[in-house]
């Protein structure tokens, strides 16, 4: 039996074109728009102005708080403006907006490494590099890696959780790095077992990448401590605390983090970043992106730099094909609608996703037939007709005791509704007025 | 910025599964069709007059309080009440007098769903609310049973014959014993293909699980309510038949007549008003097991089924609030430092 958590989930047709195409460069874009909040916390500060000459890896916007992360320049070139722009929240943000310069080689030559066996760095040198290179959660929650890896002292982790998942139907980034970057992210994951000091560490990856599985099988067989676990496909399995679950049993408590049973959980491309950040301190400046949609001319995974606009990113595969209807920075669960595509790629980015006309329709919104369909499939054991309901009454007192702060926006409740009920809309609604009603009190 | 006709721009998730509470509607439709083709060959022409009416006026009272009373949108199309007029349909005799089903349509659509709110908002099923009321009303023309197989060609009413938990009641009551009586029950496989009195519906058990099958199949219920009103049901019956023999009916037989069958899978499972949860479900499914035994046993009436289910459709909003599903990490305490 395929391991995999217990309560509730979803299985959406999987859709995942893209598995076969190897990771491809785009050309380098002409300017990059580089926000400075990539990250959950604080934005960082910009240390550049305009007109100023800057070289790749340089940082140009420096963190100031401990849950704030740099930025580095992901070319060379100048300093146009600093400017606010549209970002993929739909929200005017600071960006660092650069012109790249064409005569620069270092532009064009993609510097390879050797693989990097040895750990020649200490614990607290190791946990520097991740911080200085501005290594942040790649799977989509952009929580600084630096932070999460500061385990508090009255916390004892026994096991590292490498999340491979990657249960966003479109999405193949990880799959693909895990295919090509297997003795990085393998090195990553024995950087972190010694900066953390703990003899344990599990790769979780769902079986419809048999291909990673039996590559990782085979490349830890001689490893002592680290496996790889074949999950069942369903999601929202690459959340955490639903991976956590999955893999070790241990249930994070409510408001809870999994610090708090003795784990803590990177995403695949997060451990190939500290790998580059640890090995070669190189800092975080370009990523994967699936770039997908059933109506693309050549769908697959690139490497993009930070900052590139998602429209070069679209013409780079092909352009934006006829009937369009949405543009998705993110998966189709998850991700973000985009109102255009001037917003750029940032550190959060998995997948741009473009969906046709008869995909995008919604339905017209019915009467709630209490089939309980949202509640059987609530990973969180959640009533997500109920919490739909108190939010729209604006009771959210009763909300915040149904603990409609504990979803995790997983959009499973509203993916199922057979009367199309925008659960998670009003959902996350109450949980804004929920969460400011709470800090209020406090 | 770059112009892009008709971008739509909504919170995710940006896909949805396939099913809409029409199909699952319709599904439930379908799943009634054997049992009406049973009643159809047992009751001939008279299956098809009683369920055409009920079907014909529930949706004509949907359409003309809502058009021409609440003024609201009109929702016949949604497939609920065409299923509250099979269902009404198949609680009835196949003879009763086609002004009685109109009444009985107008109760349901108009008192069991729309006073309450319509679709969704009904805290009793609304077929069953149309039957009890008919069955308050008019007692006697509810309980008189054309036999079966004796009409199939006209429609003139026949003998009227008697259910066979209504032969148990009547006989027992006259002190008779159960093997005294053996001879006017039908026999098991009798129950099981439906060649019984009763009403349309409550024919052929071995129709109506087909049906039941397909709906959890088909996902559209799941086999915690059917299956717990069957097991509670059985359990109950076998401690009082194995007690005493003489004076109780063996479990087979109860859950082979009476509408148990109709009513654990099609009634009992009506999406609205039943609970949300799987706790939820079995709770009320026991409730309304042993609700349904107590009247068979003790009441004055011979079935029950009905009276149960409406019983605990007013215990789902309590049920609802006391059994919810777990939360995710309530099992231990934060340790937040
Ligand atoms: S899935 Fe939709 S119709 Fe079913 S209970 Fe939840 S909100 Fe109501
Ligand atoms: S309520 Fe929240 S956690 Fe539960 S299914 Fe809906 S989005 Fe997911």
């Amino acid at each position: 039996m395929l391991k995999t958590f217990p309560k509730g989930g979803v299985h959406p047709p999987e859709n995942k074109l893209t598995s076969s195409e190897q990771i491809k460069r785009l050309p380098v874009p002409k300017m990059v728009y580089v926000p400075i909040a990539q990250h959950i916390g604080i934005p960082a500060e910009i240390v550049v102005e305009a007109k100023e000459k800057v070289g790749i890896g340089q940082v140009i916007a420096k963190s100031g708080a401990f849950v704030s992360s740099n930025i580095h320049s992901p070319v060379a070139g100048m300093v146009t403006k600093l400017d606010m722009i549209v970002d993929s929240s739909g929200y005017k943000k600071q960006c660092i907006v650069i012109r790249t310069d064409a005569k620069n080689e270092s532009n064009f030559q993609e510097v390879e490494y050797p693989l990097e066996k040895e750990i020649e760095l200490s614990p607290k040198e190791i946990m520097q590099r991740i911080s200085d290179c501005g290594i942040v959660g790649l799977g989509g929650a952009t929580f600084p890696s630096h932070v999460k890896l500061n385990v508090q002292d009255d916390k004892k982790i026994d096991c590292l959780i490498i999340n491979g998942v990657e249960c966003e139907p479109y999405l193949t980034a990880d799959h693909r790095l895990m295919l090509e970057k297997s003795q990085e992210i393998l090195m990553g994951i024995k950087i972190l077992m010694y900066a953390l000091n703990i003899d344990r560490a599990i790769v979780g990856i769902e079986n419809n990448k048999k291909d990673a599985i039996a590559l990782f099988k085979k490349s830890t067989a001689s490893e002592k401590g680290i496996d790889v676990a074949a999950l069942q496909v369903k999601y929202p399995q690459g959340s955490e605390k639903q991976l956590i679950r999955a893999l070790l049993k241990r249930e994070v408590p409510k408001n809870g983090l999994p610090m708090d049973v003795g784990t803590i959980v990177h995403n695949v491309g997060t451990i190939f970043a500290i790998y580059e950040a640890v090995q070669h301190n190189r800092p975080l400046m370009e990523r994967v992106v699936t770039v997908t949609g059933k109506k693309m001319e050549s769908p697959s995974n690139y490497w993009i730099k930070i900052g590139t606009p998602i429209k070069d990113v679209i013409a780079g595969a092909g352009g934006l094909p006829e009937g369009t209807r949405k543009i998705l920075n993110g998966g189709p669960m998850m991700g973000k609608a985009l109102k255009n595509t001037d917003v750029p790629i940032t550190k959060g980015t998995s997948g741009i996703v473009l969906i046709a006309d008869e995909e995008a329709d919604r339905g017209e919104t019915k009467n709630c037939i209490r089939c309980g369909e949202c509640v059987s499939v609530c990973p969180m054991g959640l009533e997500p007709h109920l919490l739909m309901n108190l939010s729209e009454k604006g009771m959210f007192e009763m909300a915040g005791q149904e603990d409609i702060l504990t979803c995790i926006e997983c959009g499973s409740c509203s993916y199922v509704c057979p009367s199309h009920r925008p659960l998670l809309d009003y959902i996350r609604f109450g949980k804004d007025v929920t969460k400011k009603l709470e800090t209020s009190k406090n | 910025m770059d112009s892009i006709p008709k971008i739509i721009v909504s919170a995710s998730p940006h896909v949805h599964s396939d099913k809409t509470s029409k199909k699952i509607m319709y599904d439930v439709v379908i799943a009634l069709v054997p049992a009406f083709l049973v009643s159809l060959y047992v009751f001939g022409l008279n299956a098809l007059i009683v369920t055409a009416a009920a079907i014909v006026s529930c949706l004509l009272f949907e359409y003309l309080i809502q058009k021409h009373l609440l003024k609201t949108n009109v929702t016949i199309s949604d497939g609920s009440a065409l299923i509250t007029g099979i269902l009404l349909a198949f609680n009835l005799p196949a003879n009763l007098p086609i002004w009685m089903i109109v009444a009985g349509s107008l109760i349901a659509i108009g008192v069991g769903k729309l006073s309450f709110g319509g679709l969704g908002f009904n805290i009793f099923n609304p077929a069953l609310v149309g039957r009890v009321f008919l069955l308050v009303s008019f007692p006697v023309a509810m309980t008189s049973w054309p036999t079966a197989m004796e009409n199939t060609t006209t429609l003139t009413d026949a003998v009227t014959g008697a259910t066979t938990l209504g032969i148990l009641k009547d006989g027992l009551q006259f002190g008779g014993t159960i093997p005294e009586l053996s001879a006017q029950l039908p026999s098991n496989t009798d129950l099981l293909l439906g060649i019984t009195g009763g009403s349309l519906g409550e024919m052929s058990a071995l129709a109506l699980l087909l049906g039941g099958v397909y709906l959890i199949a088909r996902k559209v219920i799941t086999w915690h309510i059917p299956v717990a009103v069957l097991a509670t049901m059985a359990l109950m019956t076998a401690i009082f038949w194995l007690a005493d023999p003489e004076h109780y009916a063996n479990p087979v037989l109860h859950l082979l007549s009476g509408g148990a069958i109709l009513g654990a899978f099609f009634m009992a499972t009506d999406l609205v008003t039943s609970p949300v949860t799987k706790k939820g479900m079995v709770i009320f499914a026991i409730g309304i097991g042993v609700i349904t035994v107590v009247i068979r046993l003790f009441g004055s009436y011979p079935e029950g089924i009905s009276f149960a289910i409406l019983i605990m459709n007013a215990f789902v909003p309590l049920i609802n609030k006391y059994f919810k599903p777990r939360r995710f990490g309530s099992k231990i305490k934060a340790k937040i430092v």
